[in-house]
């Protein structure tokens, strides 16, 4: 009898492999949530999942909100940054229970969200009376599309971070360069001039950063990548794109550019503080790093509008996030009230004043703001910038922002191949334009093992 | 190495007996004495049995189930059947991350073992002074957990602050070990310097299994230091260095943390899938293809058993060669 007992435990062992493994096929149609208006009677539990220290179970935000909404209950758990928060997210979202009401989503990730349906459409819940309110480039990330190509607002931004250049005045001025440079040509006569000063000087690293790429290829051409529903296109071959790429393998050939520095190392930290790594282009959330990565050379840094090829105003938006509500969240009501809040309202004043590149066009043009003096003092960082008013330069960068960029819907997977296939470019093995049309062949066929129609230009 | 034949016999009946349709058969048949003598047994296994499935063979199961299948973005999870290994096998990333932790396996393990058990015979040959401490000195390293090591000698390798930077500087030369031509170099010096104490230790304490007599003899009959090594202690290390390199291939095949920690120091060359495993855990997290990771798992984990048991046999059969020309 025993045995017959094992064998048949033997075989429930087998079968809960199974069920575990097919356990991910009952990922249904999400079911709608009736609970669109907001009863003042009723008690809300909102859970939100979140990493940004801003918006932590003890931050101001929070407590300021629950006690204007002495109704609803925030609870925040942070499982984990970025992609250890996608997991989580994506295996509730699997398994169907256990989903948040709120979480927090990177820009770059939103597409992938948007478009498995995952994402309520907060549209309908009050997000259309926004529009106008949010940067360019923060607005367009949030505006997605679902599996069947419709436009909807799957998220309502918390940062941004518009690319400006950060460079080191000392260096420059060293090196005989009074201005900063305005477009990609100058920086490259910038460049020579700067390793002129030394074989350890460099006008910048790079050692091969897709973030970095993306952001350029946003500035460049925003229509690299579209994605309309399930149909994505990559198109690496506009004329802007491969003189740009023509300027950079130029500077990496000539070895004008730090390849074997990669950002947010020590090597990377030092150089920037002793002057060798003269300037970064960069998203806008770079001061506050700057400050405590590289404090050696406080004084010495300015900010200005990133180069672009011809000189006119083109910028792009490096990283930041969002709050987005899941399909399967209950409470939908409530925890938009806290994402208008966190995003739109005293929250978001309150988030700049703790560090955060505000979002909100409001926020851009208050004088406090701009000169960080009053409500958004900051000292410390004036004096890193020497005096200089660092946020009008970075206000006018968020102003720059091209419109109709998309990332990827599976950008982090893309992301993940960059280095197998462009980076050999940055030692060598390759060129740029090799590389990333290498990349883009990688892009198509992984996108089309997903389930997407994706065709390169 | 006799007893640990006994117990995989005894593994080998035991899961006979598990398979279901022998279970029903056996429940089907009429109930002689000759039955319940097998029931009481089973009452003394069957608690182990049950761990024992649910722990190493569930999870095997699991993972040969999950590569079947694949997890689309858009579609959900269908059954694939094989065509996850297919795939694989015409994966150039695949190859060439094979490849390269096969290069490590072939130039680093010999120079790690060599370096072991010249330390071990330094050490057992009681002319040194201070044994324990080098004993311990020599340990440290495997003490101290890897990803902290890969960081620490990252952190050396950088070639513009890093020791290695300052020697450059000193020497006027331009070498930087995280370019493609150094990096393996840089990655098997990390793994040298963590597991060298730990096969030390391993051949060491083969060496002190050595009788005393042994070596009085070998005086008696005016054997010098080289001829003992040669003559006793090398033929008794045998054994030792079987294991040894069985580990050392399950851990070069394994080899994840350096290259994971190292990636961030030079994301142009370490690349997402510059070895199996990191390979693997890149297109789990990153590209969420888990039943096609799975796939990897499962046929590296058959090249892995397969080499490690060749070199098995090949180890065994010198061990047993050895013994028998000792007795002779």
């Amino acid at each position: 009898m025993i045995r017959r007992k094992v064998g048949k435990i033997a075989a429930g062992v087998t079968a809960g492999a199974l069920a575990l493994a097919l356990g991910a096929c009952s990922n249904g149609a999400a079911p709608e949530s009736s609970a669109t208006a907001l009863d003042p009677d009723q008690n809300y539990n909102v859970t939100v999942w979140a990493w940004e220290p801003t918006i932590q179970q003890d931050s101001d935000v929070v407590t300021s909100f629950e006690k204007a909404n002495p109704n609803i209950k925030v609870t925040v758990t942070n499982v984990g940054g970025s992609a250890d928060e996608y997991t989580a997210l994506s295996n509730a979202i699997q398994a169907g229970k256990g989903v948040p009401d709120v979480a927090q989503i990177e820009y770059y990730a939103l597409p992938q969200y948007s478009v498995q349906d995952d994402l309520s459409d907060l549209s309908s819940l009050g997000a259309s009376s926004l529009d106008g309110q949010y940067t360019t480039g923060t607005w367009s990330a949030v505006n997605q599309t679902n599996s069947s190509g419709q436009k909807g607002i799957f998220a309502l931004p918390v940062d941004s971070g518009p690319v400006a250049l950060f460079y080191n005045t000392a260096t420059f001025e060293k090196a005989g360069i009074d201005a900063p440079p305005a477009t990609w040509q100058d920086f490259y006569e910038d460049a020579k001039k700067i390793h002129a000063l030394g074989d350890d000087y460099y006008i910048t690293n790079d050692a091969g950063d897709a973030g970095f790429i993306t952001s350029l290829l946003w500035q460049l051409d925003p229509t690299a990548f579209t994605v309309s529903g399930t149909d994505v296109t990559v198109d690496f071959s506009s004329d802007k794109v491969q003189e740009f790429l023509g300027i950079w393998q130029k500077l990496i050939d000539e070895k004008l550019i730090a390849t074997s520095v990669s950002s947010w190392s020590d090597d990377w930290n030092r150089g920037l503080g002793d002057g060798t790594l003269a300037s970064l282009v960069i998203g806008a959330w770079m001061p506050a790093n700057l400050l405590s990565g590289a404090p050696g050379a406080t004084g010495n840094f300015s900010v200005a509008l990133a180069p672009t090829l011809d000189g006119s105003p083109a910028n792009a938006e490096n990283g930041g996030s969002s709050l987005a509500i899941p399909a399967l969240g209950e409470n939908k009501a409530a925890a938009y009230k806290f994402l208008e809040y966190v995003s739109a309202g005293d929250g978001a004043t309150q988030r700049v004043q703790a560090g955060n590149f505000p979002s909100l066009q409001s926020t851009l043009k208050d004088a406090s703001f701009l000169s960080s003096t009053g409500d958004y003092d900051a000292p410390d960082l004036l004096a890193y910038f020497g005096g200089q008013e660092y946020n009008s330069v970075l206000a006018q960068a968020a102003a720059n922002v091209n419109p109709g960029w998309s990332y990827l819907p599976f950008q982090v997977a893309a992301n993940t191949d960059f280095s197998t296939y462009v980076g050999p470019a940055y030692t060598g093995g390759t060129t740029l334009a090799d590389g990333l049309d290498a990349w883009a062949d990688a892009i198509v066929k992984y996108g089309n093992s997903q389930g997407y129609t994706v065709t390169k230009k | 190495m006799e007893k640990r034949t006994v117990s995989v016999t005894a593994i080998t009946q035991g899961s006979v007996t598990v398979d279901p349709a022998s279970a029903v058969s056996a429940g089907a048949a009429p109930r002689r004495r000759r039955h319940r003598h097998d029931w009481r047994g089973w009452t003394f296994v069957g608690p182990f049995m049950i761990v024992f499935l649910l722990v190493f063979i569930a999870p095997l199961v699991y993972a040969l189930v999950l590569s079947t299948f694949t997890d689309r973005m858009i579609g959900g999870v269908q059954f694939v059947g094989f065509a996850n290994f297919l795939t694989l096998f015409q994966d150039p990333q695949f190859w060439a991350s094979l490849g390269r932790v096969t290069l490590v396996l072939l130039v680093q393990v010999p120079i790690m073992l060599l370096l072991s058990m010249f330390l071990a015979l330094a050490i057992d040959s009681g002319r040194l002074h201070g044994t324990n401490f080098f004993r311990i000195s020599i340990f440290i390293p495997y003490l101290v957990p890897a990803v902290v090591s890969a960081l620490m000698w990252g952190f050396m390798y950088g070639a513009r602050y890093g020791l290695v930077g300052q020697l450059n500087r000193a020497l006027g030369t331009g070498i930087d070990l995280f370019s493609p031509d150094w990096i393996l170099g840089a990655i098997g010096n990390v793994i040298t310097w963590e597991y060298v104490g730990y096969n030390m230790l391993i051949f060491y304490s083969a060496l002190t299994t050595v009788p005393g007599s042994l070596y009085e003899a070998a005086v008696i009959d005016g054997a010098n230091e080289w001829q003992v090594i040669r003559a006793i202690k090398l033929p008794q290390l045998r054994g030792a260095l079987a294991i040894a390199t069985i580990f050392s291939i399950i851990g070069t095949f394994q080899l994840f943390n350096e290259p994971s920690v190292m990636q961030k120091m030079a994301p142009s060359v370490i690349n997402g899938s510059f070895t199996p495993n990191l390979y693997a855990f890149n297109l789990s997290f990153g590209s969420r293809q888990q039943g096609y990771a799975a796939a990897l798992a499962i046929v590296m984990g058959l090249i892995t058993v397969a080499i490690a048991y060749v070199v098995q046999l090949r180890g065994m059969r010198a061990n047993d060669e050895g013994r028998g020309r000792r007795a002779r």
